[in-house]
């Protein structure tokens, strides 16, 4: 028999009177009051998703083109270091360039099989490029479970201001980050240009080079 | 008019047994009545799974079952819908004949038990004089078919199940037979609609019923907790604690047959709960004297939903016990306990009518009690759980 939880009390069972008393109090207080009840009716009522949310990985691609702005460059690190290898790649033969204009390779197939994904977030963490991202999306059933929960690159791609909408603090570090890297990356040609250019000045040029 | 209201149901079974010839009548009467309880009890099985849920959920402050129907009182028939079309799966290694007469031997049983119950004024099928002895004769049969469950699956969760399941209930089986002796001590008579008579009196309107006096009271709490774990109930619920044993003695059972558990287990708890409130709670009888219009089986039924109603309230409320502590608590503390309620009866017969045998009666008792508790939960017997390493 249960009593309270201070060892040797006196009289028996006075931890079951209370413990009655208090479900009583839950039991009448349910139809008094509104904030004791916490359940949330689901398909007709929902609580929005908090921020840190994560369900499965979605790519992010910039511009209004998903192909186009795609910012995956396929270098595969996200496929090697999926725990339950759930990601599938495959790198394209050509460069195209990519949202700023670089040439980059790019994922001719990307497929995420979500009945095998964990979300556990790695493939987010090991993105040198910040092109993979965690989705809120949930309600993912489906009646097909082969091919309907193995999601595409064209299901995977969600824009930028998708993640602004569902990560707002995240996306917004990102992108400065982002920003930050390209700035980093213009200085340095532009260094690199005025360097050659104040060289090109001193230095008279030199007969041209063969290729080595 | 009241008289009628009261004996409608009586009335009517003696109208629709008239169509037929003489001889065949009291077979038909019987006949009648079986299929009364048979649709009856089910019908209240189905009502007490949604009164439960739904208690239980505003409990935890949780709204329970509500999408099938209006409030969710559908939920049983898409219980049963779901149930009966499930597959029904027998292990290979199974005792497949055993098996299958588990469930039924169960519910056939506990069913044998409503025969003696009066449920009203001359409400009775079998009113025979020997009812209360007959009634733990079907009830001791239940242990069997848990046991047939458990044996036949061949699984070990099962056995182990069945295992807990027998001692627990050959266990509290003493404890709730030596509380009803002292109703048929006092009574001088096995017969149900006999102890429901004798308690149907009233002093300035209040009713004579056992649970209104010290022993009666003692008796009743004693009841409470035997029936209690007689009949699986939480916080008794060892056989079927999921964390250890999956589901006790119907792991192996799916579809149908685990519904026919299910039915069972409430069954037994309405037929435990009719009988504790034909013992102690004045059966059919009404709780003032001015209340006396109010149809009999009103009141037992009232009383059978209100036993119920406690029934959710404790297994919404305790946490299941360990094996150790439900051994020590039935030998311990309950048994002895009954033992000194049987004394206690004895003096109470044997005192006379004065206002003594009130404060001795309610002094014994009320002293044994604190001073077994009190030294049941020094020595560890009963009480909190003592950790021997980890304090």
């Amino acid at each position: 028999m249960i009593t309270d939880n201070t060892v040797g009390g006196i009289l028996l069972g006075e931890g079951i009177l209370k413990g009655l008393t208090e479900t009583a109090k839950n039991f009448a207080g349910s139809f008094v009051s509104a904030e004791r009840l916490t359940t949330v009716e689901y398909p007709e009522q929902r609580v929005a998703p908090i921020e840190a949310t994560r369900v499965f990985p979605f790519l992010v691609y910039d511009g209004k083109d998903w192909e186009a702005g795609m910012r995956c460059v396929a270098c595969q690190i996200c496929e090697k270091e999926c725990p339950p290898k759930c990601i599938y790649i495959e790198k394209s033969k050509d460069k195209k360039p990519d949202a700023v204009g670089k040439p980059q390779f790019y994922p001719t197939k990307f497929d995420i099989d979500i009945s095998v994904c964990m979300s556990c977030q790695i493939c987010v963490e090991v993105c040198p490029f910040e092109a993979i991202k965690m989705d809120t999306e949930f309600e993912l059933s489906t009646e097909d479970r082969f091919g309907g929960l193995l999601l595409g690159r064209e299901q995977l791609s969600k824009s930028n201001e998708y993640y602004h909408e569902i990560h707002a603090t995240e996306a917004a570090n990102v992108d400065a980050s982002l920003a930050a890297g390209r700035a980093k990356v213009d200085a340095k040609t532009t260094a690199v240009a005025i360097a050659a250019a104040v060289r090109g000045a001193e230095v008279p040029p030199r007969p041209a080079e063969g290729g080595d | 008019m009241v008289e009628r209201m009261d004996q409608v149901f009586v009335l009517f079974a003696h109208w629709l047994v008239g169509f037929l010839p003489a001889g065949w009548q009291p077979v038909a009467a019987v006949l009648l009545s079986v299929v009364v309880i048979i649709c009856l009890f089910p019908a209240l099985f189905a009502l007490t799974t949604v009164l439960e849920r739904k208690g239980l959920g505003r409990i935890q402050n949780r709204i329970g079952p509500n999408r099938t129907g209006p409030f969710g009182i559908l939920q049983p028939v898409a219980d049963g819908i779901k149930s009966l079309t499930k597959e029904d799966i027998v292990p290979l290694s199974a005792d497949a004949v055993v098996h299958f007469l588990a469930p039924l031997v169960l519910v056939v049983t506990v069913f044998m038990g409503f025969a003696v119950l009066p449920m009203g004024r001359g409400m009775v099928l079998a009113d025979i004089d020997a009812g209360l002895l007959f009634f733990f004769a079907m009830g001791a049969s239940t242990e069997l078919s848990v046991f047939m469950a458990g044996w036949s699956s061949r699984n070990k969760y099962s056995l182990l199940g069945a295992m807990r399941a027998v001692a627990q209930m050959i266990s509290y089986e003493v404890p709730l037979l030596m509380s009803s002796v002292a109703v048929v001590m006092i009574t001088g008579s096995l017969s149900l609609s006999r102890i429901v008579e004798a308690q149907n009196h009233y002093t300035w309107g209040l009713p004579h019923w056992y649970i209104f006096t010290p022993w009666g009271l003692a008796g009743f709490v004693m009841y409470a907790i035997a029936a209690t774990a007689e009949t699986n109930r939480s916080p008794f619920d060892l056989p079927e604690g999921e964390s250890e044993l999956v589901a006790g003695y119907h792991t192996e059972y799916s579809g149908f047959k685990f519904a026919l558990f299910f039915l069972g287990e409430y069954l037994a708890m309405f037929s435990i709960s009719g009988l504790g409130t034909t013992l102690f709670l004045g059966g059919w009888s009404a709780p003032f004297s001015f209340l006396g219009w109010v149809p009999s089986w009103i009141w037992f039924f009232s009383k059978l939903m209100l036993s119920i109603c406690v029934f959710i309230w404790l297994r919404g409320t305790l946490p299941r016990l360990r094996q150790d502590q439900l051994m020590n608590f039935a030998w311990k503390f309950v048994l002895p306990m009954t033992l000194l309620n049987l004394m206690v009866a004895a003096l109470w017969r044997f005192l006379g009518d004065g206002w003594e045998r009130w404060v001795i009666c309610s002094a014994i008792l009320l002293l044994a009690y604190l001073a077994m508790g009190w030294l049941g939960m020094r020595q560890g017997h009963i009480g909190p759980r003592r950790y021997r390493y980890a304090d």
